[in-house]
């Protein structure tokens, strides 16, 4: 009883964490909790760049200053020519003060190129660093993680997210910080120079600001509108494209199309109302500028003739203002900007702080010399709460025998191998190896010791060799052409332009058996003390299962194996058979016994040879 | 990406026009607004001038600004609808091509990248003619402009500028020279990267069983480090540009005044001074209109590289012709006997150096269940998607109702056929949708088609238990399905069509024999079935041949892997290295066929195999 409640309170924790997880996972960023968290993370990931940063931000400063104090000496220049309008002109006086104009410049212009390419290169280093850990992140991540979330959406995460957030970080940190220093620095000295002048144009301007914010506010939705309608527009291509032998012979090309024509007339919609109105904000921005900078002709001509200001304070003010709106703009423009980041950082750190596998350095018991009696005890589990798959599983396997697992689909018996290898972690019971539970393992120390082939074949873009030695050491030629002669693939790679060097992508059509084929030759060279095999040879031709049965057979000698198949001829000389159904095991023995019994498998059997 | 332009149309140039009409007029207004300015100048400098006088200049300057806005405003409108007009017909065109496209034509691209062709490209494209529009239009405006404005006065001024605007040029020339290449190689990078990681997490169950995951992650590791080297190198170098603006713009305005005050000196007391006064202070807002021009060339220019290679791109699929064409023929002979003759078949896979099938001919009776086994590779679903069309054949004929497939109206054509690949395709939707899928020429199908159809596909007992039945929701690629759901999902749409050839290619892999063996028991009483109907129907007068057609029963391609699937069938036909190497019944192939032979021992015990002829005898 007690036992049994605290399964059953394992139970609900566990599908506790599953469903927060499906609830937080794609959210969308909208609250400002997750905001500022999202950027206190963003900021600790620029920790190891700190010194970097904190040069780049003081350069910004610096060059900025140098940008703020330039129209005075502007003023000074042109004050310094007007002299020549009534008396005689100082041509030296000019130069000195233009060597210091553009010894000013030419610093700050420096001061900007260092701070940028400090910016870039910080950049760069986050997004690659940002990369790197998602890449270590999916390693640590159960595999019933990847049961809830497509791979397109994280492969997603890795590259356009973290690019968004190379590039925003890139372009608008930089920006913003020398928009702030300049905003700060041109209003401190316009009232240093004249604030008559100075209130005028900061009126003006906050004018286009202030606009420009309300147009933003409203441009959201449209934004908004725009990027669902990219997503149906993808999801649908994605499907007609993939599908598109169904789509053309059932004839739902013309349907199919309408409903694209549709979606793809939305998004038109959304795309050029977004860009029309997020164009708004520069030539807002300009006008205000443009009023400011009647304001000062006009408010700065009337000083000037009751000889309050110089002339040249106009012109320093005209600069002031220039460097004022500037500021502004930027700093209006960094905000849809900044908005992409926070967004996109969100979804990166989201995966990044995905629960992990437990930590199993502590596990330090090895398996060596393995025999390979493997137990099951009162096994149970369920990827979700409201179904559970496999009810109470036990079974005692002794070392080198050949175990077929057989049943109808959805009995759970890819199930027990998700299990054995520790890829998802059973509700109740427990699995042992030569008596040692695989829990108290580390989960390499448990993949080392088997062998897998799948029914879907997985082979990567590479040589044939380098798919088949895969990450195993030591491997010569020889032993991978004796494999391929094993499996009866030998003859095929010989006639191959680069032999086992042949490049494997879409320009090698290989049949779904050849690559089954390379897989079980994978599992060959890997030679792990006991064998998986889920419906390896589903797509292998039986003649052709004849025969490399043989390589087969001296693959599994003296190996506790697994084999899992439909074709019953796969399975016909296992030494045990165990019949699942509908979770449990519901009859095991021999081919012979369990045909003799005349039981749920006997009638399997007999199925294929009842005639219609 | 100029290629792309031919793709506007009437309406969408008018409004292109239009920009560029609203563009003179907003750089007109920009480059008259200093000269306002002047007048205020000369109006300060002129003792005596009362306040009033200043004003109207300042009034004028507010209305050519707001004028200015205006025209940026309505320039950004018409900019916008261009651009996302082209966008949205590109999309529209890409996707014609590749509905148009064979299995072939998408191979060759792959549908990844097709996908990518049809959006990403295409999103590069539209933000290029937008920024086109609006910035890169004004620059020779802006220059033209500039030029008319400034010749009026001092050319040592002008030389300044030329100077100036050389060096940005240069700068420019040289960057775009470093980085062009760079942009190029940037969208490989990409694509290996999604590449490597695609590969980890779809075999993840293989990676973790073999520890491997310091192998895959050191491979997209690789590829992080060649993206991120590229990225740098770009950057770094688009960084290096703006000092050189800066420089050339601020050095530009101070060799106005010094210039302007050689200029000064030299009329002193002529009484010219003051006009060269307020020309220096006009010729420099002149400037700072004409440098817009350089702030725009570098905002658009970075964008121009990605952009042509992603135009490039979606060039080379519209360029793309389908490899097979459509016919003209809408209707073959629904009376003729043989429903499928093929004649001297022969075909090799485009680039292939072999024939995957030679010289296959076979015949196939109204009604009649065909059944074709061998070794992968044998040439069994490449026999199949022959027979659909996906590919042209090289030699030879196959003559589908004494029509060859070649001269079909495709539509018309599938419109008789229903068939299952062997891979499950499921699409996003509902059951309902899914079964009910596409369109058969007859008009759609009832709830009650889709019931009999899930029946036949021994369906109905896993959809009934689903909360919501024919409604219930399938995730795209039937994912959230098992595997011999699916299939039987997929049978269930084929069977829909009700179609008068019914192919299944290797469709029954993942159900179990008992499963399976109750599917074809339903799906021959469900041919009888129907053929009652349109018996029925026939009385009620539907054309005659359709009826006679249906009568005969439904014909039946399959390709199997399990003898157990065909032994009924009324002809097997044995497929070995791309030949025919046997066409009979089952227990003539027996006898005389060795390659059927071995495939039935692999599978069949001696005994069994001469229990099940014994079984034959009896009856």
């Amino acid at each position: 009883m007690s036992n049994n409640q605290s399964n059953n309170e394992n139970e609900a924790k566990r599908l506790e964490g599953v469903a927060m997880g499906i609830s937080h996972f794609g959210a969308l960023p909208e609250d400002v909790g997750n905001y500022s968290s999202t950027w206190r993370k963003l900021i600790a990931y620029c920790k190891n760049h700190l010194a970097g940063i904190i040069i780049a931000v003081v350069f910004t400063i610096a060059g900025n200053v140098l940008q703020v104090i330039s129209p005075g000496w502007m003023s000074a220049l042109v004050d310094e020519v007007k002299i020549g309008l009534t008396g005689s002109l100082n041509i030296s006086a000019v130069w000195r003060i233009a060597v210091i104009l553009i010894l000013l410049f030419a610093c700050s212009a420096l001061l900007g190129f260092l701070q940028n390419f400090i910016m870039a290169t910080i950049t760069a280093r986050i997004s690659r660093s940002m990369r790197s850990a998602i890449l270590h992140k999916i390693n640590r991540l159960p595999l019933k993680f990847f049961d809830r979330v497509s791979i397109g959406d994280i492969i997603s995460r890795v590259t356009n997210d973290v690019d968004t957030i190379g590039q925003t970080l890139n372009q608008n940190i930089g920006m913003l910080i020398s928009s702030i220093t300049l905003f700060v620095g041109a209003i401190l000295m316009m009232f240093l120079t004249n604030w008559i002048l100075s209130l005028v144009a900061i009126a003006m301007s906050m004018f286009g600001f202030l606009s420009s914010k309300a147009v933003m506010s409203r441009s959201k939705k449209y934004f908004r509108a725009q990027q669902s309608g990219i997503g149906a527009v993808n999801g649908h291509i994605e499907e007609v494209y993939s599908g598109h032998d169904i789509v053309a012979s059932y004839n739902n090309i013309e349907a199919a199309k309408s409903e694209f024509d549709d979606m793809n007339g939305k998004l038109y919609n959304a795309a050029w109302k977004a860009s029309f109105v997020s164009g708004f904000i520069t030539p807002l921005m300009n006008f205000s500028g443009s009023l400011a900078y009647v304001a000062i002709c006009v408010g700065g001509a009337i000083l000037a003739m009751r000889e309050t200001i110089s002339f040249g304070v106009i012109v320093a003010f005209i600069l002031y203002v220039n460097q004022f709106t500037q500021a502004l703009t930027h700093i209006a423009e960094t905000v849809p900007g900044l908005q992409s980041t926070t967004a996109a950082s969100e979804r990166v750190f989201e995966l990044l702080g995905e629960e992990e596998l437990p930590d199993e350095s502590a596990k330090t018991q090895a398996l060596t010399g393995v025999k390979g009696d493997i137990s099951f005890r009162n096994v149970r589990f369920g990827y979700s709460k409201d179904k559970t798959v496999i009810h109470d599983f036990s079974a005692d396997i002794k070392a080198g025998q050949k175990v077929a697992i057989v049943g109808p689909t959805g009995a759970g018996k890819t199930t027990i191998v998700n299990l054995i290898m520790r890829f998802y972690e059973p509700d109740g019971g427990d699995i042992t190896i030569d008596g040692v539970p695989i829990s108290s393992i580390a989960r390499s120390g448990v993949h080392s010791q088997f062998g897998m082939v799948l029914q879907d074949t997985w082979l990567f873009e590479g040589t044939i060799k380098e798919n088949i030695i895969y990450n195993k050491r030591g491997v010569t030629d020889e032993d991978v052409d004796r494999v391929f002669k094993a499996v009866g693939l030998d003859h095929y790679i010989s006639t191959l332009p680069l032999g086992r060097d042949t490049m494997l992508d879409s320009r090698l059509s290989l049949s779904e058996g050849q690559k089954q084929l390379l897989t079980i030759a994978r599992a060959m060279i890997q030679n792990a003390p006991m064998l998986i095999l889920d419906e390896a040879t589903s797509s292998v031709d039986t003649r052709t299962e004849a025969l490399i049965q043989g390589a087969m057979d001296k693959l599994m000698a003296g190996r506790t194996s697994f084999v899992i198949a439909h074709r019953l001829s796969t399975i016909r000389n296992a030494d045990v058979i165990l019949v699942l159904n509908e979770g449990d095991v519901i009859e095991s023995g021999t081919h012979e016994g369990l045909l003799a019994s005349k039981g749920f498998y006997a009638e399997l059997y007999n199925s294929q040879f009842s005639n219609l | 990406m100029l290629k792309l332009l031919k793709y506007l149309k009437p309406v969408e140039w008018a409004q292109a026009a239009a920009v560029f009409v609203l563009a003179l007029a907003q750089i007109w207004l920009d480059y008259t607004l200093p000269d306002f300015m002047a007048r205020i100048t000369r109006l300060v400098q002129t003792p005596g001038t009362p306040v009033s006088e200043i004003w109207r200049p300042g009034v004028y300057m507010i209305l050519f600004a707001l004028g200015s806005l205006a025209c940026v405003i309505a320039i950004s409108f018409f900019a916008s609808r261009v651009s996302a007009a082209l966008a949205a017909r590109l999309r529209g065109m890409v996707y014609d091509k590749v509905a148009a496209f064979t299995q072939e034509d998408i191979g060759r691209f792959t549908s990844s990248s097709l996908i990518t062709r049809s959006t990403n490209d295409i999103t590069q494209v539209q933000t290029l003619t937008m920024a086109g529009l609006q910035m890169l239009l004004k620059v020779p405006i802006l220059v033209v402009g500039g030029i008319i404005k400034i010749s009026g006065m001092n050319y040592r001024w002008t030389l300044a500028t030329a100077a100036s605007i050389m060096l940005i040029a240069i700068v420019v020339t040289i960057v775009m020279r470093v980085v062009l290449p760079e942009f190029r190689k940037m969208q490989p990078l990409v694509d290996r990267q999604n590449l490597t990681i695609r590969e980890s997490l779809t075999g993840r169950s293989i990676v973790r069983a073999y520890n491997a995951e310091g192998y895959q992650t050191a491979k997209s590791e690789s590829a992080n480090e060649a993206f991120t080297s590229t990225d740098l190198k770009t950057n770094r170098t688009m960084v290096a540009m703006s000092p050189f603006n800066s420089i050339a713009t601020n050095g530009l305005n101070i060799a106005v005044y010094i210039i302007g005050a050689y200029l000064i000196k030299a009329a002193a007391g002529t009484g010219n001074a003051l006009t060269v006064f307020s020309d220096i202070v006009v010729f420099s807002s002149y400037v700072g209109v004409l440098m817009s021009a350089v702030k725009f060339t570098t905002k658009v220019l970075p964008r121009i590289p990605r952009a042509s290679v992603s135009a490039g791109r979606i060039n080379e699929v519209l360029a793309t012709e389908p490899s097979v064409k459509d016919g003209t023929v809408e209707e073959g002979d629904a009376g003729a006997d043989a429903v499928i003759a093929v004649n001297n078949l022969s075909f090799r896979y485009p680039g292939a150096a072999d024939d995957v099938l030679k010289d296959i001919s076979f015949t196939v009776r109204r009604g009649e269940t065909v059944a074709f086994i061998g070794s992968t590779g044998s040439g069994k679903s490449t026999l199949m998607s022959l027979l659909m069309r996906f590919y042209d054949i090289s030699e030879g004929e196959i003559l589908i109702q004494g029509v060859n497939v070649k001269q079909y109206v495709k539509r018309k054509m599938y419109n008789r056929i229903g068939y299952t690949p062997q891979r499950s395709v499921l699409f996003r939707g509902t059951v309902r949708s899914n079964v009910a899928y596409g369109d058969n020429g007859k008009g759609g199908y009832s709830d009650e088609d889709v019931g009999r159809a899930l029946r036949t596909a021994q369906a109905e007992g896993f959809v009934e238990s689903l909360e919501d039945g024919y409604a219930a929701a399938i995730a795209q690629g039937g994912s959230n399905f098992s595997g011999g759901q699916r299939q039987r999902l997929c049978i269930a749409r084929a069977v829909c069509r009700q179609p008068e050839i019914l192919i299944f290619d290797d469709s029954f892999s993942a159900l179990d024999y008992k499963t399976e063996r109750d599917l074809r028991g339903a799906m021959n009483s469900a041919a009888q079935g129907a053929a009652q109907g349109a018996a029925q129907g026939a009385a009620q007068g539907i054309t005659q041949g359709a009826a006679q057609g249906a009568a005969q029963g439904v014909t039946k391609l399959i390709v199997a892997q399990r003898i157990s699937s065909i032994m009924d069938a009324d002809k097997i036909i044995v497929l070995d290295d791309g030949r025919i190497a046997g066409q009979g019944v089952h227990s003539e192939l027996l006898k005389e066929c060795g390659v059927y032979r071995e495939i039935a021992q692999s599978q069949l015990s001696e005994e069994e195999l001469g229990g099940r002829r014994h079984g034959e005898d009896e009856q």
